[in-house]
Formats: C-alpha cells, sequence, structure tokens
C-alpha cells in the first residue's frame, strides 16, 4: 500500500524524551583525553567482559591443554623416557611452551574476525592512542595465556610433575613464556589483518607454528637429530624458550637464555607492533 | 567562521572502482547537512575519509579548521562517527557498550558508568541495558549507536544511513534525537537514501552519483528543481494501468511508470488537484489499492537530475562491481 506515514507517529520520542536528550547532550563537557595505558586497558576490559559473556571461549584455552598433558604423559611418556613421573618432569614445560604458542594463533584470528565488524570503525575514530585497541586485545590474550598456562601446570603436579624450584619458579616460568607468546602473537595480528578470512589466518598461523615447535627441543634431545637439523633447533627461539622455561622451573636457569628469550620477544613486539597498527589503520 | 566542513576535490578509488570522483563540500557550523545518493554513490566513502578512516587519493579536507590527513588527530578529537554497519559491539551489553566508549574518551570509572545511565535513560534503553547488544532490535541498535556518539558531545557528528532498515516509529525516534542535537549546536553530516529525511532535517543538501555532487542546495531549491511533488497510485488490477495512465495524463501530465506494473505516478502540486483526480479515476470504473501525494521520490529527483532513475544508477554501480571480483 502507498500510504504515506502518518504524521502522528511523529510523536514516537515525546517532547520529554526530547527534552532529556537536549539535557543528556549539555550536561557533558570533553574530559582530557585518555593515556594510553588506560586505552589500552580498556580493550583489555573488553576481552575480559566478552569471555564473562560467552565463558565457553575458555574451553580452547583449558580442555587442549588437558588433552596434551594427559596424551603425553601417558601415551608417549613410558616409550620415551621409561618412567611417567620423570618423563613429566621433562616434558611439562615443554607442553606449557606449546599450548601457550598455539594459542596465540587465535590472537590473529580473533582480530580478523573483528574486522568484519562496524564497530571497528568508531574506534579508530577515536581521538586515542593508535595501537590501543590492538595492544588492549592482547593485554586479554594474555589472561587467557596464563590461563592455559596455569591449567597444565596445576594438572602436572597433580599428575606427579615436581619441579625444583617450586611455586615461585613455576610462576617465573609461566610469566616468560607468557611474555614471549605477548610478542609473538604480534605475528599473527600482522597476518590477521593481511589475509581475507579467519580460517586462512588459521591455517597460515599452524602452517608456521606447528614446524617451528616440533623443530625446536620441546619434545626431542637435539643431539639424536641429523646436524643440519640440529643447528637450527639449537638456534630457534622456541627452543631456548624452552630450555629457559624449564631451567627457571628447575632452579637452574641460564641468565643468557632468559635474556635472549625476552629480547626475541621484544623485537618481534618493535617490528610487527608498528606493521599492525598501520594495517589496523589503513583497512 | 570557521566552516565544520571544508573540502575539495576528493577522491578515492578501491582498484578501478572510482567510489568518490572530485567531491566539494561546504558545510557551515550548527547546520545539518545532507548527502543524498543512492547505493553505491560514495556516501560512505567520503564520510570514511572526512572521519579520518581514509586516505583521499587527492584533494583536500579540512574539519572546523584541521586537516583530515595532516590532522587526523585533533580531527578524531571534534567528531564522532556513527558507521552505516552498527557501530557497537555486538558481543557486550548495551551499557557496557557506553561505559567502553566513556572510558576511551577519558572519563574515569564512575564518570563513565553515570554518563551510560543518563544517556541510557535519556534514549529509552534503561530496560534494555543489561542485555547484549546482538539481541537488541534495529531501531534500539540505532539510539545505542548514536549514543555512543554523544558520551561525550561531540562539535560535528557523521550520520550514514540512520534510518535505513527502521519502521516508521524508530525512525521517527532517531529525526527527534537529531533534531535534539542540533538544537544543542552539533554540525552534523547526514548521509541518507530518502529525499523526505534530508528534506525534514537538513539545511542543505548535496545530491551525489557515481562520486560526484550532482546538485546542491537548500531543500527547496532542489525539489523546485525537481517538480513540486508527485501523485502515485496503485491499482487492483495491471491490467488497468493504461486506461488509468489516460486519466491521469489528462488531468495532470506526463505520467511515469514505475517498475511495479500495477503503480504510476504523476507530478501534482496541489492535495485538491490529487483527490479530484483519483476521485475521477474510480468514476471511470478503475480501482485503486491505493495512493499517495509524496514528495519527489529519490527516483525522481534523479530522474530530472541525470536522466536515470537511482535504481538504474545503483545497478549499474553494482554491475561495476561484480566486473571486477574475479569469479
Ligand atoms: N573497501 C572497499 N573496497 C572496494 N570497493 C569499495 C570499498 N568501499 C566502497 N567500495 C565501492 O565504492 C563505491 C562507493 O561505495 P560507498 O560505500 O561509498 O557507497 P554508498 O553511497 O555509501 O552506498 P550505500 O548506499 O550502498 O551505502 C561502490 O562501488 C563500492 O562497491
Ligand atoms: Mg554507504
Amino acid at each position: 500500500m502507498s500510504i504515506a506515514p502518518t504524521p502522528t507517529a511523529d510523536t514516537a520520542l515525546t517532547d520529554a524524551d526530547e527534552a532529556a536528550v537536549r539535557t543528556a547532550i549539555t550536561s557533558i563537557s570533553r574530559p582530557p583525553r585518555a593515556s594510553r595505558t588506560s586505552a589500552a586497558l580498556t580493550f583489555g576490559w573488553r576481552g575480559m567482559l566478552k569471555v564473562k559473556h560467552v565463558p565457553e571461549q575458555l574451553l580452547d584455552v583449558t580442555i587442549t591443554p588437558v588433552m596434551f598433558v594427559v596424551m603425553f604423559t601417558y601415551l608417549f611418556g613410558g616409550a620415551i623416557a621409561g618412567s611417567t613421573a620423570e618423563y613429566l618432569n621433562y616434558i611439562l614445560p615443554a607442553i606449557l611452551v606449546m599450548s601457550v604458542l598455539f594459542t596465540t594463533v587465535y590472537s590473529g584470528v580473533a582480530l580478523n574476525t573483528d574486522l568484519t565488524k562496524g564497530v571497528v570503525d568508531r574506534f579508530r575514530s577515536l581521538p586515542i592512542w593508535r595501537p590501543a585497541p590492538l595492544v588492549g586485545s592482547l593485554i586479554g590474550d594474555s589472561v587467557r595465556y596464563v590461563i592455559a598456562g596455569t591449567v597444565i601446570i596445576v594438572l602436572g603436579v597433580i599428575l606427579g610433575f615436581r619441579p625444583g624450584a617450586g611455586v615461585l619458579g613455576c610462576v617465573a616460568a609461566l610469566g616468560l613464556v607468557v611474555l614471549f607468546a605477548f610478542g609473538l602473537s604480534w605475528v599473527f595480528t600482522t597476518l590477521g589483518l593481511i589475509l581475507r578470512s579467519p580460517n586462512a589466518v588459521m591455517n597460515a598461523g599452524f602452517m608456521g607454528i606447528f614446524p617451528l615447535t616440533f623443530l625446536s627441543n620441546v619434545f626431542v634431545e637435539p643431539d639424536t637429530l641429523p646436524a643440519a637439523l640440529e643447528a637450527f633447533v639449537d638456534v630457534n627461539p622456541i627452543s631456548i624458550l624452552s630450555t629457559a622455561a624449564r631451567g627457571l622451573m628447575e632452579g637452574d636457569a641460564a641468565a643468557a637464555d632468559i635474556v635472549i628469550v625476552l629480547a626475541v620477544a621484544a623485537g618481534l613486539t618493535a617490528v610487527f607492533m608498528p606493521l599492525t597498527t598501520r594495517l589496523y589503520a589503513k583497512r | 567562521m570557521t566552516l565544520a566542513i571544508d573540502a575539495h576535490g576528493l577522491k578515492k578509488s578501491f582498484g578501478d572502482t572510482l567510489a568518490v570522483d572530485g567531491v566539494d563540500l561546504t558545510v557551515r557550523g550548527g547546520t545539518v547537512y545532507g548527502v543524498l545518493g543512492p547505493n553505491g554513490a560514495g556516501k560512505t566513502t567520503t564520510i570514511r575519509m572526512l572521519a579520518t578512516l581514509l586516505t583521499p587519493d587527492a584533494g583536500s579536507a579540512s574539519i572546523l579548521g584541521y586537516d583530515i590527513v595532516r590532522e587526523a588527530d585533533a580531527v578524531r578529537g571534534l567528531v564522532s562517527l556513527t558507521g552505516q554497519l552498527a557501530s557497537v559491539d555486538e558481543d557486550l551489553t548495551g551499557r557496557e557498550n557506553l561505559i567502553l566508549i566513556g572510558r576511551l574518551l577519558g572519563l574515569r570509572g564512575g564518570a563513565a558508568k553515570r554518563r551510560a545511565s543518563e544517556l541510557l535513560a535519556a534514549f529509552g534503553l534503561s530496560d534494555a541495558a543489561g542485555k547484549l547488544v546482538k539481541h537488541f532490535s534495529g531501531g534500539m541498535r540505532r539510539r545505542l549507536d548514536i549514543a555512543a556518539s554523544i558520551v561525550v558531545t561531540p562539535q560535528l557528528m557523521f550520520l550514514d544511513e540512520p534510518t535505513t532498515g527502521l519502521d516508521p516509529r524508530s525512525r521517527n525516534q532517531v529525526w527527534g534525537i537529531i533534531r535534539a542535537l542540533v538544537a544543542e549546536g552539533t554540525t552534523i553530516l547526514l548521509c541518507t537514501q530518502y529525499l523526505e529525511e534530508a528534506d525534514r532535517l537538513a539545511d542543505r543538501i548535496a545530491v551525489i552519483d557515481r562520486g560526484r555532487v550532482i546538485a546542491e542546495g537548500t531543500p527547496s531549491e532542489l525539489k523546485a528543481s525537481v517538480g513540486s511533488g508527485a501523485l502515485r497510485v496503485r491499482l487492483l488490477d495491471p491490467d488497468q494501468r493504461d486506461a488509468a495512465a489516460h486519466v491521469l495524463e489528462r488531468e495532470l501530465g506526463e505520467v511515469v511508470l514505475e517498475a511495479d506494473p500495477a503503480a504510476l505516478s504523476v507530478s501534482c502540486a496541489s492535495g485538491d488537484r490529487a483527490a479530484e483526480t483519483v476521485a475521477e479515476l474510480s468514476r471511470g470504473g478503475i480501482r485503486v489499492a491505493g495512493f499517495s501525494l509524496a514528495q519527489p521520490s529519490l527516483d525522481e529527483v534523479f530522474l530530472a537530475l541525470t536522466g536515470t532513475t537511482a535504481q538504474a544508477a545503483a545497478d549499474e554501480s553494482t554491475d561495476r562491481d561484480k566486473q571486477e571480483q574475479p569469479a
């Protein structure tokens, strides 16, 4: 029917409402801008809220690590090292490293998904520190890494893992792994902005992280490998990270390893954070 | 006085698509400026350049005296954007969305919460404040979106098709909000596909087509250039359209046959003449399903300005897009 809308509908927003809107408009004056930290933390809070509304999101950072621990301990444990408890002391730091690093791929996937939404345009039009949305979501992701890591360590202890450096050593190892994961995440957020679909990011991400993880000392002793591979395994930052994490848990970490891990994390951040920020601004 | 928007020769292309092809805009502070155009005309691209989300390929623009490229950060401190896709976070509640924006703009803890409550109440969203936005209706989402744009009142607000897809009631609510904003001195750039909307709200209108401004002026100037208004008639029986066209032509002048096989329209300025003409149709045994006396539609503005209908222009732009995308 081609009847023009009735003019009475015009009163849908009553005069009282319109007055309330006008009051709301005049009752605020522009505050000083949010600081960089405050903007980034606010985006981190946004990430936490999403977890609060959809707690199932935490399944991938809890179930997968549990599976890894149980699988490696009971399926492969006896075969490789002879006894489960001994093997657990060797393998748990490695599982920690592997599980947390695998989780970093999802940072890129999540960013790619976020980009399809209109809210990104609002974020980009706000007068805030440009990298804040990215730094913030990685801060949120770091909380996920901490959860995944804690699940692994606690489960390990239940199954018989007895680290030499106790709780403090475990906390230090977890901290180091999370810092490294933070740096590595920037590589995947860059991928997340370059590739077109979340699936492409996931595939490309795992294509990179799988070989890197398996060509490290995470699961095998490097000196059982052919010379060329061994050379690569020795310089692979993931090997160094896993040695350092193991060292921190046992109380015999080499300072040089820790410095290298932190330097690599800082290097990745220095290169890929500005790259991600630029890509985010342009897309 | 500094102009709210002063744009010259803005251009932007995506691959081979020339989305914006030399747009000039001059918008005075405190006014509503309508940008009217069909799908694919380049409205959103223009807004995104002015809101510093896209860098123009050519041309320049300043917002309240600040250059959109060189002084983008200053521009962001003065404007806010309500995008065509709802620019709120679907996975958060209405209240959380407003607190989020408040904190990002520098309101601290308690102040951000109080501001959120105040806006939720003013926009009639208090009851739904705790619901996730993905469960909001279209109208609620739009209101929240606009509320998010005035958490801190901007000097210039970009509204990209704020009422597309809304029912008349929600649309009127949004119009009320826009009027309130203007009354308090915010300048508004309003993109729309509806002449009626631009006519009601805008002080001046630019009509854009294929990335170019093809007409500019006050609503009355624009309508005068197009013709007065149109009597649109829908028949019960499409077979009677020729007979109806004959009557309308005799009474009022040149008839436009619409895409709907049962509809036709004719330009007509006076309500009385329209009523007489419809009566004449009934007397002639032509059964009328409905009729309206409306302002010229965007189609008619387009017909008058370009010689093609808005629909054809939009189709053509879609065709252009299709050709570019590899199969
Ligand atoms: N990011 C992009 N990549 C490629 N092409 C684009 C992009 N954004 C816009 N375009 C193309 O540019 C042209 C203008 O688009 P724009 O979105 O500015 O139009 P519009 O007037 O806002 O249309 P609508 O009424 O449909 O929102 C269209 O042909 C569109 O397909
Ligand atoms: Mg648009």
